[in-house]
């Protein structure tokens, strides 16, 4: 049932995903081209997803299991540091470079486009780095 | 500022947020974890994890939306239009993948389910992201 309801989930996201427009990156970056001609249809994408987001997390923020039986997993972490913020302007410079995040370039792989496939390499190639950064701190503190 | 009409596809837009929504609030009404792509996809990475199969299952989903989405309903779907030379490409890509395992999220863990769950750590994180891809753009399309 849990497979099921993860498979579901990623396939209803994934259309989300195409209808908004997030999978093409022209469409993308016109959003963040504030000085060009600016189509603010990403933040009409946003606002959508967060005013429904916000009855699913307020209900989900009371509950102890979830509706299938499974542990909830909300997220602990409460500090604001340099990983946070750095990290951060480094996925949006990338973001901006390309007009692809990561769910958009999945997507857009699935569709069968060779760059995005590309660019999902790469982002695996990118993620693989920060494991191996984060294994040669991990033995320079021990 | 000049907005771009031709270009703003406001329904489509809004109806895309809400199934974006609606699927991040069904993930942790029903599977108890924060949809986030870069956090599903980088956990795969890590080895000695026990907890793949539901981030393949999800992947496998995501992976076939456009296929099917094509056959249900073809007309909803863009066409990707794509600026970026393969270096660019790769560029992108290494800078998206250090960044969302450092910044512990991206569109969706931070953009949509952090904002939802009224994260102060997601609000910054959010902003710092639209600041830089801002930037990025004005400094590709406006200086360059």
């Amino acid at each position: 049932m849990n497979r099921i309801a993860e498979f579901a989930v990623g396939l209803l996201f994934g259309w989300g995903l195409l209808v908004s427009g997030m999978t093409d990156p022209g469409k993308v970056l016109g959003f963040l081209d504030l000085a060009g001609a600016w189509d603010p249809s990403l933040a009409l994408v946003m606002g959508g997803a967060i005013l429904v987001g916000l009855l699913g997390f307020t209900l989900a923020k009371k509950r102890t299991r979830s509706f299938l039986g499974a542990a909830m997993h909300l997220p602990t972490a409460r500090d604001i540091d340099r990983r946070l913020v750095l990290g951060s302007l480094t996925f949006g410079a990338g973001w901006g470079l390309a007009g692809f995040c990561p769910g958009p370039a999945l997507v857009a792989m699935g569709a069968g486009i060779p760059k995005a496939a590309l660019f999902v390499v790469s982002m695996i190639a990118g993620m693989l780095l920060f494991e191996l950064f984060e294994r040669q701190r991990r033995a320079r503190t021990q | 500022m000049t907005i771009d009409w031709v270009n703003f596809t406001p329904w489509s837009a809004l109806a895309g947020g809400i199934l974006l929504g609606l699927a991040s609030a069904a993930f942790i009404l029903l599977n108890g974890r924060v949809l986030g792509i870069s956090g599903i996809l980088g956990g795969l990475l890590v080895p000695r994890r026990s907890d793949a199969s539901w981030r393949v299952f999800f992947l496998m989903g995501l992976l076939v939306a456009p296929v099917t989405l094509a056959l249900l309903a073809p007309t909803l779907i863009a066409t990707p239009r794509i600026e970026a030379n393969n270096a660019a490409i790769v560029a992108a890509g290494l800078l998206v993948g250090l960044g969302t395992r450092y910044g512990s999220g991206c569109t969706s863990g931070h953009g949509v389910c952090g904002l939802s769950r009224l994260s102060p750590r997601s609000m910054v994180a959010t902003l710092a992201f639209m600041a830089s891809g801002f930037l990025t753009v004005y400094v590709i399309r406006h200086l360059i």
